[in-house]
């Protein structure tokens, strides 16, 4: 292409005809793969560059696991040795992944507010490509600040193994990249700053709510069972809470009393169902993440 | 075909050279309003271009389709050789963008920044490093290169965006008002940046302003009204058509010095308050015109016409800079916002 006249020259490029257009072709793979990887990177930059982030993400957590946990460890009492601070843990754990994935990925609601969505959205790359890296980030910090979140493990009687570690990040990755996607295409639908506020407080809230995370989702009253059983997280919580007590070595008077399975249309689902729904949410979701930036500019 | 300025000498006549930008009968509408009214005109490679007109004239969405952030009602445009219509991607690639409104991540450095964009526009790895380094040296923002953009000041990321604007080697550069809210001394910073720019890289320049002044640095205006262009030439060339220097006095005896100044062979009218001699340079005849009215003198006023003056006799208003909104179009200009 277009010779770089170097530093200091004052000679005008001697650029190739604009008549002569080398026909490239528009997309290009690798450039494609370069601009998912850069939009990863910014996302990592600006997450360890606000610290007051990675800590405020922490608080609310570890407020849910300490104060509500030993608060209705009072009323829920220990059964064979494990009370509602251990049944709490993932569902915490969860929370923090899901909070920082959706906060990562609403951030495209500041971008658009301060421009740098033109920025992207005007390259001559793929809005695949941005929805891409913008996924692959948002689940790469989520995932690191419910990693960190392990460290509180022993502190509330939760027994780690090194494959416990490793299921609990790839589930963490895989709510994290559903989440994000669920973010983008939400975000893409917000024009104002201020509607971010609203939709933190009136979708995430009642989604986690909702989801198993802070309640076994066995025995509720029929509506409220229709509407745990419609919401994707409820999807992600059950098999990282499955994960996790799997590894425990827990009584089956316990097991009766922390009950983490999910049942659909009385049919309990296994673990690889509850994936498959995940997986299902975050493709239908990265169609729209990807439709909804569409629609921009 | 595009006449070339005269220091384009070192670059190959226009004749061998197809216009950086081509457009025939472009058109934007939207709905019942017409934005753009089938415009026609071409940019010669290396040219500094510039749209001139008050802001809902047309030009934001003009520029808009010649980036193709806006696709054409009807018409036909060509940038860098790509049709826009067709060709969207192959345009993006070869054209470097700064917006009205910022588009930096100004948690991320400048360095940061460039990279962002290198990788966006396909810019070969090998190449980022001394690219960055180069484009910083344009704008001298090199000294700042590690430094968080929120640390800039509004005229700092401006260039910096500009710089931004020339990291993958475009054929031509649109700056869609580059200095609107800045202060003169960043506004004349940004001109050299960009003439550094065009001689050093040789890059096609297209702008946008409604600040006149700033126009006379282009080699060739558009000015643009009501989505139509009205006229298009060079800067000196428009302002001759408009009408010639005048050196107006107020004089003790107006009559004797009418009377001698037409003996000396000037053009001269009787105005309120006094004459106005016309004449080709008005610098040059202050002197020779106050020796030759033979009475003293008590006032001059040279006038040479001004863009304001073109503007003004080809639309019949005013730009006001302040407001960047001619004074009988507010309605229209509404309308005619970006969505």
């Amino acid at each position: 292409m277009t010779t770089l006249s170097t530093a200091g020259s004052t000679v005008p490029a001697p650029a190739s005809p604009a008549a002569a257009p080398t026909p490239t072709p528009d997309t290009i793979i690798s450039d494609e793969i370069r601009v998912v990887g850069m939009v990863w990177e910014r996302e990592l930059i600006r997450y360890v560059r606000t610290r007051t982030r990675i800590v405020s993400g922490l608080i609310q957590p570890v407020l849910f696991l300490f104060v509500l946990g030993y608060g209705m460890s009072g009323l829920v009492g220990t059964t064979g040795g494990f009370n509602f601070r251990q049944f709490v843990y993932p569902g915490v754990v969860a929370m923090s992944v899901v909070m920082t994935a959706m906060f990562s990925a609403l951030s495209i609601v500041w971008d658009r507010e301060f421009g740098f969505l033109r920025e992207m959205l005007v390259a001559p790359v793929s809005r695949v490509s941005l929805v891409l890296g913008k996924t692959a980030g948002g689940a790469t910090v989520a995932a690191a600040q419910g990693t960190i979140m392990l460290v509180l493990a022993p502190l509330v009687g939760i027994h780690l193994t090194p494959l416990l570690v490793v299921q609990m990040i790839a589930l963490e990755l895989l709510m994290a990249v559903a989440m994000t996607t669920f973010g983008v295409f939400v975000a893409s639908r917000i024009q104002k700053m201020e509607s971010f506020q609203v939709v933190m407080q009136m979708l995430l809230m009642p989604m986690l709510f909702l989801s198993g995370a802070l309640f076994p989702l066995n025995g509720l009253p029929g509506w409220l069972t229709v509407i745990t059983r419609l919401n994707p997280l409820t999807y992600a919580v059950a098999p990282f809470r499955q994960v996790v007590f799997a590894a425990q070595n827990m009584s089956p008077a316990a097991r009766a009393r922390f009950p983490t399975n999910v049942t659909l249309f009385g049919h309990t689902l296994s673990i690889a169902v509850e994936l498959a729904i995940v997986v299902v949410f975050a493709l239908v979701f990265f169609v729209l993440a990807f439709r909804g930036l569409s629609r921009t500019e | 075909m595009v006449s070339l300025p005269l220091n384009h000498l070192d670059l190959p006549g226009p004749e061998t050279r197809p216009p950086a930008i081509d457009v025939h009968g472009l058109t934007k509408s939207y709905g019942d309003l017409v934005a753009v009214n089938g415009v026609d005109f071409s940019v010669g490679q290396g040219e500094i271009f510039a749209f001139l007109g008050p802001n809902g004239a047309g030009k934001s969405t003009t520029i808009k389709m010649l980036c193709t952030l806006a696709s054409p009602t009807s018409g036909h445009a060509t940038v860098a050789g790509f049709d826009v219509a067709t060709r969207a991607k192959s345009v993006r690639r070869h054209i470097g963008l700064v917006f009205q409104e910022q588009t930096l991540d100004d948690q991320l450095t400048a360095e940061e920044n460039l990279r962002f964009h290198a990788v966006l526009y396909g810019v070969p790895h090998a190449e980022v490093e001394a690219r960055i380094s180069r484009v910083l040296e344009l704008v001298a923002l090199s000294d700042r290169r590690k430094d968080l953009v929120s640390t800039y000041s509004g005229g700092m990321a401006r260039r910096l965006e500009i710089a931004r604007g020339m990291l993958h080697t475009p054929k031509v550069l649109f700056l869609d008002e580059p200095t609107v809210g800045l202060d003169p001394q960043t506004r004349a910073l940004i001109w050299e940046d960009i003439q550094r720019l065009r001689e050093e890289e040789g890059v096609t320049i297209f702008l946008t302003t409604h600040y006149m002044d700033e126009a006379e640095y282009a080699e060739r205006i558009a000015i643009i009204d009501h989505g139509a262009i009205i006229a298009l030439d060079n800067p000196d060339v428009l302002k001759a058509q408009v009408g010639t220097d005048t050196v107006a006095i107020e004089t003790a005896d107006d009559e004797a010095a009418l009377a001698s100044l037409k003996r000396a062979g000037y053009k001269v009218e009787r105005t309120e308050g006094g004459l106005t001699a016309f004449v080709v340079d008005e610098e040059a005849a202050v002197g020779p015109i106050v020796a030759a009215a033979g009475v003293p003198v008590r006032t001059v006023r040279a006038h040479r016409p001004t863009l304001d003056d073109v503007f003004l006799h080809f639309t019949g208003r005013e730009i006001r800079e302040q407001h960047g909104e001619a004074v009988p179009m507010m309605a229209r200009a509404r309308g005619a916002r970006r969505s």
